[in-house]
């Protein structure tokens, strides 16, 4: 077990910046996601944690040691890979055993763990199988189970499930929580699947464009965005960002105006989640302007617009609202994020909760 | 409909069959015939001439040295090479067509450009005169020198045949994805170790088509040779050239052409039962 320190990372590719000076510190036994779209740095952070790509400048300190420099070997660590590299010319026990086989352990040893990874992972009755004999999610399982019978300090996840089908995908997910609550290892997760990050994740590290843009609970980061790109990136349908503009403080919302943060000038971006509304009667609330209403069973989905800017909101199932109406909303002043419009980034005030 | 036209294939594959058969079967049955008759009925007197001659047993001894020293080198130097320009970002390409010069120079181009090297008045006694290492031109490609002149057939067929090695295993490695490399190198695995447990298995099926390809060319060697050591050196089909061309005996020519093929079927046979490819346990 060991906790993991980040320090003012940077890596570029030539005259290309792939990483801005990232840091973060990851808590022993901790499970941090990093997420973000593809070429957001999130791959390359990991690498270069797991000392497969030497950073540009700064310093990864796992346990407390600077690991900079140091091979990957001698650093404790295990990972997965997202195509697996479950080696084909090694049967299933080989694969699981090739970590402790490099250490020189023992055979009683080699055994007891194997056993106990495969039966984490319950792959025990594929133990003598070649990997090209198994499933996706099979090999996916073996590549988890060859990390965790080194019982690493430090587990790297490398969009471990991106290439499993949709159904498989949320059987693995819960599965691999149920597995890694257990061993308790320190493992970061990249991702590019927000639902996957949430479900995970102790705490999430959302990157964007070689910089991490909040660090959180998933649930934090998902009602309280620090900036527009994270609301837009969490959350199906992703947050709305509704420019309007601001008098004496406050802004017009039907009957209650909504007091906006002191910092505020003329305009302020209010983000809004789709399901923190409440339908009001038209006066009393903000009005949108409803084009298409989609009963999805469990709510209902209404695309329109407010302030001509298009947003999405989710009502009950139970309220009845027909594409083209112009409704009410009511707004919850406690889940609307304020945001600059300048800067892109929310106010404090909302982030203080 | 398409079960309808399931000849097609059939008949667009049929003129590359005919083609082959024709000047490849028919050819190999007439000169297994000629190998195995005399004056038209069924005989071993061209075999039996073909062993009892003097340079019988030193061609297949020479063949065979050659193939030895040369064949395992060039798999060695071909593996340092395709595993070098791996680590090579810029300039890959540059290389390995600078790697592949000897690919387009015919066999006996080569032997007359190691000749130029290594006869008494080459390049290689003129650099030795000129350090003072040699006081005058040395021999190297006499019949007196037989290591020497062995050496520097060896090196030349190594020069000019360890490209093909090289492309085989360069393609071979590239089929290796990266992360199999990384894995191992995450728990625990040195470069040696790397290399000789997940690098070589994985490419194992061009392992076995370079060596095969290799080997059955080595047991060909002819003009390189010819080039350097002409009759001091007698090879197989040196021989087969000799019988055919100096002494006009067609049937004992015919006779080493099918030794050569035997061996080359068996050395053949040799790597596919001991490289033995599992499609199950490929990438």
């Amino acid at each position: 077990m060991a906790n993991i320190v980040i320090d003012r990372i940077r890596k570029s590719f030539g005259t290309f910046e792939a990483l801005k000076e990232v840091s973060l510190t990851i808590n022993d036994g901790e499970f941090v996601s990093l997420l973000g779209p593809s070429g957001c740095g999130k791959t390359t952070l990991l690498r270069i944690i797991a000392g497969l790509e030497t950073s540009t400048s700064g310093d990864v300190l796992i346990g407390g040691k600077s690991v900079t420099g140091l091979p990957p070997k001698e650093r404790g660590l295990a990972m997965v890979f997202q195509n697996y590299a479950v080696f084909p010319h090694m049967t299933v026990y080989e694969n699981v055993a090739f970590g402790l086989r490099m250490q020189k352990a023992e055979d009683a040893r080699v055994k007891a763990q194997v056993e106990k990874a495969a039966g984490l992972l319950h792959i025990e009755q594929y133990l003598d199988r070649y990997p090209n004999k198994l499933s996706g999610g099979q090999r996916q399982r073996v590549a988890v189970a060859r990390a965790l019978a080194v019982e690493p300090k430090v587990l790297l996840m490398d969009e471990p499930l991106s290439n499993l089908d949709a159904l498989l995908r949320l059987e693995m997910r819960t599965e691999l929580k149920t597995v890694l609550q257990s061993a308790g290892t320190t493992t970061i997760y990249v991702t590019h699947d927000q639902t996957e990050a949430m479900g995970l994740s102790d705490r999430i590290a959302v990157m964007h464009n070689g910089v991490v843009e909040q660090v959180g609970t998933p649930v934090d980061v998902y009602n309280y965005p620090a900036t527009r790109f994270v609301g837009g990136f969490i959350g199906n349908p992703p947050m709305n960002f509704i420019k309007v503009p601001v008098t004496n403080g406050q802004v017009a919302a039907g009957s209650e105006p909504l007091m906006a943060p002191k910092e505020t000038g003329d305009e302020v971006i209010l983000g809004l989640r789709g399901e923190a509304v409440q339908l009001a009667p038209l006066q009393l609330g903000l009005e949108m302007k409803v084009r298409v209403a989609e009963p999805m069973g469990s709510h209902l989905l209404l695309t329109g617009s407010i302030h001509d800017q298009p947003v999405r909101v989710i009502l009950p199932s139970s309220e009845t609202v027909r594409s083209g109406d112009v409704i009410g909303l009511k707004l919850d002043p406690n889940r609307i994020t304020w945001l600059s419009p300048e800067s892109g980034k929310s106010f404090p005030a909302a982030m203080a909760r | 409909m398409t079960n309808n036209r399931s000849w097609i294939p059939y008949l667009l594959i049929l003129p590359s069959v005919a083609f082959l058969a024709l000047l490849f079967i028919v050819p190999l049955l007439q000169t297994i015939w000629l190998a195995f008759s005399d004056n038209g009925v069924p005989s071993p007197a061209n075999a039996q001439r073909m062993m009892a001659d003097i340079n019988f047993a030193r061609s297949i001894k020479n063949t065979f040295l050659l193939t030895l020293a040369v064949v395992p080198v060039q798999l060695a130097i071909a593996l340092v090479m395709g595993t070098m320009v791996a680590k090579v970002g810029r300039g890959r390409e540059t290389i390995l067509w600078v790697w592949t010069i000897p690919l387009g120079i015919s066999d006996l181009a080569a032997g007359l450009v190691w000749l130029s090297i290594l006869q008494n008045s080459g390049y290689f006694n003129s650099l030795l005169l000129g350090l003072g290492i040699i006081e005058r031109q040395a021999s190297w490609l006499s019949y007196q020198t037989p290591v020497a002149l062995f050496f520097a057939i060896a090196v030349a067929e190594i020069w000019r045949g360890t490209a093909i090695v090289m492309v085989i295993i360069v393609a071979g490695l590239n089929q290796v994805p990266r992360e199999f490399r990384e894995a191992a190198e995450i728990f625990g695995a040195g470069a040696w170790t790397r290399f000789w447990r997940i690098t070589l298995p994985l490419i194992r099926p061009a392992l076995q088509s370079a060596l095969i390809l290799r080997t059955v060319l080595a047991f060909e060697v002819f003009a390189v040779v010819y080039a350097l050591g002409g009759r001091n050196f007698p090879v197989l089909v040196g021989e087969a050239y000799n019988w055919q061309n100096q002494n006009q005996n067609y049937g004992v020519a015919a006779a080493y052409a099918v030794l050569i093929m035997i061996i080359s079927l068996a050395a053949t046979m040799i790597y596919l039962k001991a490289i033995k490819v599992d499609p199950e346990r490929l990438p």
